[in-house]
C-alpha cells in the first residue's frame, strides 16, 4: 500500500484506471453484443426446403375467382382478364386474417372492418396499404407461389398482375 | 455497539435473532424499541417511529403497500404455474386448460394470478395519482416518481407479455394487434415488430420470448427496482406531509402503522381470492393464426391507443402521442410538481375544485370528440385531418380550460397545472373506457348492451 501513494506511481494509476474502465466498456458492449443476437429475428433461411407452392393447374382457377390456400397463408385471386395475383392474407391495417367475401366480392376484415378488392386494393379504411403480394409463376400450366418473400406495396399496379 | 446489546444473542449461533427477532407489541421501552428496530432484520425493514399524520388512510390510502401485496401474491401464484405451463404453441393451451380443469387449485392459483395482474395496474395508477394529487412528487422526490414510472412500465411489460402466455384467441390476436401497431413507427417499425415477435409472424419464437421476459427477466427487474422505491420513501423521510411549523406528533410504527399495512393487505388477499373463486380467469379457445375473432382488441391497458389508432394519421397515434405522454408523465415533477402546499390532496380547495372542473370538461369532451370524428371522419387520416387538425384543438379546448380557471375560478399556477395532468389523465381513461365497452363488431361505436 506505501508504495503505490509515492509520486512516481501516478501516472501508472493513471493507466491502470483508464485501463479498467476501458475493459469495463468493451465488457459492456459485448455483452450488448450477445444479448442483440439472441434477440434478432430467426431467419427463414434456416428452415430446409423448398418455398415454392404448388397451387394448382391454371384451369382449375376460373376468371374472376379468389381461391383460399390457409397452408401458403395466402388467396389466389384469378382475374377477370385471366390475370394472377397471389394475396397474403394479413390485414395491412393490424395484422388480423382477413377472408374472402363470396356475397360481397371483396375481403372483409373482421378486427376493424377494412376491406379490399380482389386486387388487393384498400376499398374502405382503416386499412392504408394494399394487400401484401407472393410472387406467382405459372409453368407448364402449374401455377406456383414463391412463399419466401411477401413484397409490400404502396399502391396497386398492372404490372404486378402474372399473365399465364 | 456495546456487549449490553448483544446480551440477548449469546447462544443465537445462527442468528435468527436477528431475523425473527421477538417483535412485542409493546417494547418496555423506548430504548427496547429502538434496538428491536436496529438489531432485528425484519423490523429494520420499516421505520421506528411514523408521523400520526402520514398514517391516516386518507392520506396515502395504502396503495404502494397495495401494490406491493398484489406483486407478491403474482410472484407466489406465478410460480405455482409454472409447473405446470408448457410454453410451446402446441402445447401452451392445453397446459393451462390442465391448469384449469385437472390440477387440484388450479383455476384458484391461474385466476388469482390474472385478477392480482389487473387489479395491480388500476391501484399503480390510482397510486401515482394519489402521489401527484398530494404533491409527493417534488424536491427529493422526483427521483422516485422517476422509479415508480419504470415500475409502471415493467408492469405493463409482465402483463402484456403475460397475456400471450394462454395461447387463446384473445391473446394471440389481442398480441398480434398491438405488435402490428409497432408497423407503423417510421423507418424501423418494422424491425421493432420483427424483434419483438422473434420472427416474421406471432409463432413460437414470440411465446418462448414472452414467457422468458414474463418469468425471469422482468420480475427480477421488478423486485430490485422496488426495493429501490421502497428505500427512497425513507430516505425522503416518509412519505409527504403538509408543512407544519413544528415536529409532526410522532406515534410507534408497531403497532399503530403495522396493523393498519396488515388488516390492508389481508383485505387485498381476501378480495384477489373471492374474486378468483367467483369469476377465475378467461380461457377462450386455442389460437388459430387462420380466423380473427371481430372485433379484435388490445388488452384493455392498451386500448386507449388502439381507440387514438381509430381516428388518428397512425404515425401520430401510435409513436408521436404515446411518445409525448410517455415523456410527460416520467418528467412530471419538473413539470407539475407544486412549490408550496403539497401534502394536502390537490393543494387547496380551489386545486380540488379546478382538477374536478377539469375531470368534468375531459368527460364531457372524450366521447363528443369521439363521435364527430367517427360521424364526419372520413376514415382518410392524413396528416392534417389527422394529426395537426385534432391536436390543435384538443391543445386549444385544454388551453381554454386553463384560461377560464385563470380568469374565473383564479387558481393559481400550480393548481391550473395540475387541472392540465387531470384533464389529459381523464381523457386517455375515457378514450379507454370507450374502446373497451362501447365499440363492437368492426369496432363500430355501440352500447355495451347491444342494439
Ligand atoms: C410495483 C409498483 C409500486 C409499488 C409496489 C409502490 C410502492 C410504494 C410505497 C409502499 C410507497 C409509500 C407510500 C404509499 O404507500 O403511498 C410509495 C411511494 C411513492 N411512489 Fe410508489 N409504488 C409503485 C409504483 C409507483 C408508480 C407507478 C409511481 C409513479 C410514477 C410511484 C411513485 C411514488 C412516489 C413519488 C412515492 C413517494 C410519495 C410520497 O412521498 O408521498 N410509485 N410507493
Ligand atoms: S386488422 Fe384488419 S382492419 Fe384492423
Amino acid at each position: 500500500m506505501k508504495t503505490a501513494e509515492t509520486p512516481q506511481s501516478k501516472p501508472r494509476r493513471r493507466f491502470l484506471r483508464w485501463l479498467w474502465t476501458g475493459l469495463g466498456l468493451v465488457v459492456i458492449a459485448e455483452t450488448a453484443w450477445v444479448i442483440a443476437a439472441f434477440l434478432r429475428p430467426r431467419s427463414k433461411a434456416a428452415k430446409a426446403g423448398s418455398s415454392l407452392f404448388t397451387a394448382g393447374t391454371i384451369d382449375e382457377f376460373a376468371p374472376g375467382s379468389v381461391t383460399a390456400f390457409p397452408a401458403g397463408k395466402f388467396y389466389l385471386s384469378r382475374l377477370d382478364d385471366g390475370g394472377l395475383l397471389a394475396l397474403h392474407r394479413e390485414c395491412t391495417h393490424l395484422g388480423c386474417t382477413v377472408p374472402w367475401s363470396e356475397s360481397e366480392q371483396r375481403f372483409v376484415c373482421p378486427c376493424h372492418a377494412s376491406t379490399f378488392d380482389s386486387r388487393g386494393r384498400v376499398l374502405g379504411a382503416p386499412a392504408t396499404r394494399p394487400l401484401d403480394m407472393l410472387a406467382v409463376r405459372v409453368e407448364n400450366g402449374i401455377v406456383k407461389v414463391d412463399l419466401s418473400h411477401r413484397t409490400r406495396r404502396v399502391a396497386y399496379h398492372a404490372s404486378q398482375v402474372t399473365k399465364p | 455497539m456495546s456487549t449490553n446489546d448483544n446480551h440477548d444473542r449469546s447462544n443465537d449461533r445462527l442468528g435468527w435473532r436477528t431475523v425473527i427477532a421477538a417483535a412485542p407489541t409493546e417494547p418496555a421501552s423506548e430504548r427496547d424499541r429502538s434496538r428491536l428496530a436496529r438489531f432485528s432484520f425484519l423490523t429494520h425493514l420499516r421505520p421506528v417511529r411514523v408521523s400520526s399524520g402520514a398514517i391516516a388512510w386518507s392520506h396515502t390510502m395504502g396503495l404502494g403497500g397495495t401494490s406491493l401485496v398484489l406483486l407478491v401474491l403474482l410472484v407466489l401464484s406465478g410460480v405455482l404455474q409454472m409447473l405446470v405451463y408448457v410454453p410451446v404453441p402446441a402445447e401452451a393451451h392445453g397446459s393451462v386448460a390442465t391448469l384449469d380443469h385437472a390440477v387440484t387449485f388450479g383455476a384458484l392459483v391461474r385466476g388469482m394470478h390474472y385478477w392480482s395482474a389487473n387489479l395491480l395496474i388500476a391501484v399503480m395508477l390510482l397510486h401515482a395519482a394519489r402521489v401527484f394529487f398530494t404533491g409527493g412528487l417534488g424536491g427529493t422526490r422526483r427521483v422516485n416518481w422517476i422509479i415508480g414510472a419504470g415500475l409502471l412500465l415493467g408492469v405493463l411489460g409482465a402483463a402484456f407479455t403475460g397475456y400471450l402466455l394462454p395461447w387463446d384467441q384473445r391473446a394471440f390476436w389481442a398480441v398480434t394487434i398491438t405488435t402490428s401497431m409497432l408497423e407503423y413507427v417510421p423507418l424501423v417499425g418494422a424491425a421493432m415488430r420483427e424483434t419483438a415477435l422473434g420472427g416474421s409472424e406471432l409463432g413460437g419464437a414470440t411465446l418462448v420470448l414472452f414467457y422468458t421476459l414474463h418469468t425471469s427477466v422482468l420480475p427480477i427487474a421488478l423486485a430490485a427496482v422496488a426495493a429501490w422505491h421502497f428505500w427512497r420513501v425513507r430516505r425522503a423521510g416518509g412519505v409527504i406531509e403538509p408543512a407544519a411549523g413544528n415536529e409532526p406528533e410522532k406515534v410507534a410504527f408497531l403497532p399503530h402503522l403495522f396493523v393498519r399495512e396488515l388488516s390492508q393487505a389481508l383485505i387485498m388477499v381476501a378480495i384477489v381470492v373471492v374474486l378468483a373463486a367467483a369469476f377465475g380467469a378467461p380461457l377462450g379457445d386455442e389460437a388459430n393464426p387462420g380466423m380473427s375473432p371481430n372485433p379484435a382488441k388490445a388488452p384493455w391497458y392498451f386500448v386507449g391507443f388502439q381507440e387514438l389508432l381509430v381516428h388518428l394519421h397512425p404515425t401520430v397515434a401510435v409513436l408521436v402521442l404515446p411518445l409525448l405522454g410517455l415523456v410527460a408523465f416520467v418528467l412530471l415533477p419538473f413539470l407539475a410538481a407544486p412549490r408550496e402546499g403539497a401534502g394536502r390532496w390537490f393543494l387547496s380547495k380551489i386545486g380540488k375544485r379546478a382538477c374536478v372542473f377539469a375531470a368534468v370538461a375531459a368527460t364531457v369532451a372524450t366521447p363528443l370528440l369521439v363521435i364527430v370524428s367517427d360521424r364526419f371522419g372520413s376514415g382518410a387520416t392524413g396528416w392534417l385531418t389527422g394529426g395537426m387538425l385534432p391536436i390543435a384543438i384538443v391543445a386549444a379546448m385544454a388551453a381554454a380550460t386553463d384560461v377560464f380557471l385563470h380568469r374565473v375560478v383564479h387558481a393559481p399556477r400550480d393548481e391550473r397545472r395540475q387541472a392540465t395532468v387531470t384533464l389529459f389523465a381523464v381523457g386517455f381513461a375515457a378514450l379507454t373506457i370507450i374502446a373497451q365497452f362501447f365499440r363492437g363488431a368492426g369496432m363500430a361505436l355501440g352500447w355495451p348492451w347491444g342494439a
